[in-house]
């Protein structure tokens, strides 16, 4: 079977490969490359060190931006997290309605993050306008706070399903027994539920983090960065260094990978923590 | 983990008495208004004038704000609406379509072939996953104006290059679990590995292909900065229509706004209601894979 197998690996490998290579492969190593590298334009490189990095730390925004990215991210995940489970836990109670509830909460992570930001915009606006008179625009934290709602809104749905499948996998013979011990609801939920959906939380905490710290589409659409970039993320800043700034490119660059790099080590410790969680269970 | 296992104890029967039952029901239904309400006042300002919307948005059309349809019509003219529908079906199924096949082609191959090679390849896939947008971009997008595959046909081949890394993992981790003992049965009853893999592996593989398809169509369908920097504003996807309605013009027409805000929103949810179950099904099996 192997020797059939490696006659006709082009013909079920080539496209994907060729694709691979085109979209993917080149770009990352150009890019790394590049950002070490001034130019305009691709063709035009001169190689400069690390200059590009250096400048790319004492950038105002971007410092600004990693920061406001961080403080994002943490605010994000334990808002969509507690606020999911708790959704899962009345999700699971065998309440009337619970398949139409189920549906409606999960809803909103199907609209792209262009047309959430818009959607969100308006409503936002509307109430600033009312009650303080001024728009979103006006003040960082408004940004700040309207995009953790407008998160809140798209993946509470989505994490609480994941949450639902998880409690739903608790042995119903254990909360029994817990309750025949003589456990109030409040141990059984600490010793037994939550323990036994550590895997759902691993997944869910991951799944946040990173959609939080890439965020881009609804960056753009909300706030833009408005007041003068004081709302943009990691990804907003880069694009703007790369296509707001003349002679930057280099210094975008640098900035997408350090992104890169941060995105790479979130993403490797979610590997450990996975494939350890594995070996216990 | 998440077998899909409804144990009698939590969906058939209440754990709650019937009060808590009722207050629970009661919270959880005017949370779900909420929840919808965003998507309602839309729709709402989508018949007011412009002039009444960004002021008050909660208002209800009256006589003096009630303008009809005419936001839909400007908005889809203004954007070309329904041109930008055409682009997003044509991309999202063609890239999907490409996507599914391809890549699973490619997973069995290299999870079939034990060789340093084929294991060296299924980690650059795996690497790609990780790899953020922003990293390549720029030079993908030069890389795709270079080879001219900077149009509606070409896009699908940049789709297939990035959305391989996830889509490959997955098909892998299933061919992984599937038994090689019938293939082998095939390949001695002399079938070629082509059609090997088109009436034995793939019809196997198609729980994992509805995710993959899925994963991948929700990405495609709702992407706005890859086919921006690939595109441009000359074939606009419906993401790209949207942005280039507050881009474009110098003040953003809010009636039109609101109007194609719905337009974007409507196909999205017959999509939802009509496939919900392999939706849901697909995003938890997507995110516990991945």
């Amino acid at each position: 079977m192997q020797k059939a197998l490696k006659k006709y690996f082009p013909i079920f490998a080539l496209p994907t490969l060729v694709a691979f290579i085109i979209a993917f492969v080149v770009p990352f190593c150009m890019g790394i490359y590049l950002s070490f590298c001034k130019f305009r334009t691709v063709t035009n490189a001169e190689f400069n060190g690390l200059a590009n990095y250096a400048k790319a730390f004492a950038n105002k925004d971007f410092l600004n931006a990693l920061i406001f990215t961080v403080e994002f991210t943490v605010v994000a995940v334990i808002t969509i997290n507690v606020l999911s489970f708790l959704l899962a836990l009345l999700l699971t109670k065998g309440i009337k309605g619970t398949n139409i509830f189920r549906t409606v909460f999960f809803m909103p992570n199907l609209i792209g993050g262009i047309v959430l930001g818009y959607i969100w915009q308006l409503i936002i606006n509307g109430i600033l306008l009312k009650v303080v008179g001024q728009d979103i625009y006006y003040n960082p934290s408004y940004g700040f706070w309207g995009l953790i709602i407008l998160m809140n809104w798209q993946q509470i749905g989505y994490m609480m399903i994941i949450y639902v499948a998880g409690i739903q996998n608790v042995p119903p013979e254990l909360i029994e027994a817990a309750k025949i011990d003589g456990a109030t609801t409040w141990q059984t939920l600490k010793s037994v539920t939550i323990p036994m959906v550590m895997s759902s939380f691993t997944i869910c905490l991951f799944l946040t983090l990173t959609n939080s710290f890439k965020l881009f589409d609804q960056n753009l659409a909300l706030t833009a960065g408005l007041p003068a970039r004081k709302t943009a993320m990691l990804a907003l800043d880069i694009y703007n260094t790369f296509y707001g700034r003349t002679g930057w490119e280099g210094v975008g660059q640098a900035k997408a990978v350090v992104f890169f790099l941060i995105v790479a080590v979130i993403s490797l410790t979610q590997l450990v923590v996975t494939r350890s969680k594995e070996v216990e269970n | 983990m998440a077998k899909k296992k409804k144990t009698a104890n939590e969906i058939d029967t209440p754990q709650v008495s019937k009060a808590q039952g009722i207050i629970i029901g009661v919270f959880l239904a005017i949370l779900s208004i909420l929840f919808l309400a965003p998507i309602f006042i839309v729709l709402l300002n989508s018949f007011k004038s412009k002039l009444y919307i960004s002021a008050e948005p909660f208002n209800f059309p009256d006589a003096k704000t009630f303008v009809g349809l005419s936001n839909y019509t400007d908005g889809a003219v203004k954007i070309g609406f329904f041109q930008s529908f055409g682009w997003s079906l044509f991309i999202t199924v063609l890239s999907v379509g490409v996507i599914v096949l391809f890549t699973a082609m490619t997973a069995w191959v290299i999870t079939r072939i034990k060789s340093k090679f084929t294991s060296m390849l299924y980690y650059f896939f795996v690497f790609a996953m990780i790899v953020p947008f922003q990293m390549v971009m720029f030079t993908m997008t030069f890389v795709a104006n270079r080879l001219h595959l900077d149009n509606p046909v070409g896009i699908i081949i940049i789709y297939l290059g990035f959305g391989s890394g996830l889509s490959v993992f997955m098909f892998s981790g299933f061919v992984k679990a599937i038994p090689i003992a019938m293939e082998e049965a095939a390949m001695i009853d002399g079938c070629n590995p082509l059609q090997t893999f088109f009436n034995i592996v793939f019809p196997m593989l198609k729980p994992t292909a509805i995710t993959v398809a899925i994963l991948n169509a929700m990405w495609v369908w709702n992407d706005y900065l890859l086919p921006y920097l690939i595109l441009g504003t000359e074939n606009k996807t419906i993401p790209i229509a949207i942005q280039y309605l507050r881009g474009g013009y110098g003040s953003v027409d809010m009636g039109a706004m609101m109007a194609m805000l719905v337009l974007a929103i409507v196909p999205i949810i017959i999509f939802y209601l009509t496939c919900q179950k392999y939706i849901i099904k697909g995003v938890v099996a997507g995110a516990v894979k991945g």
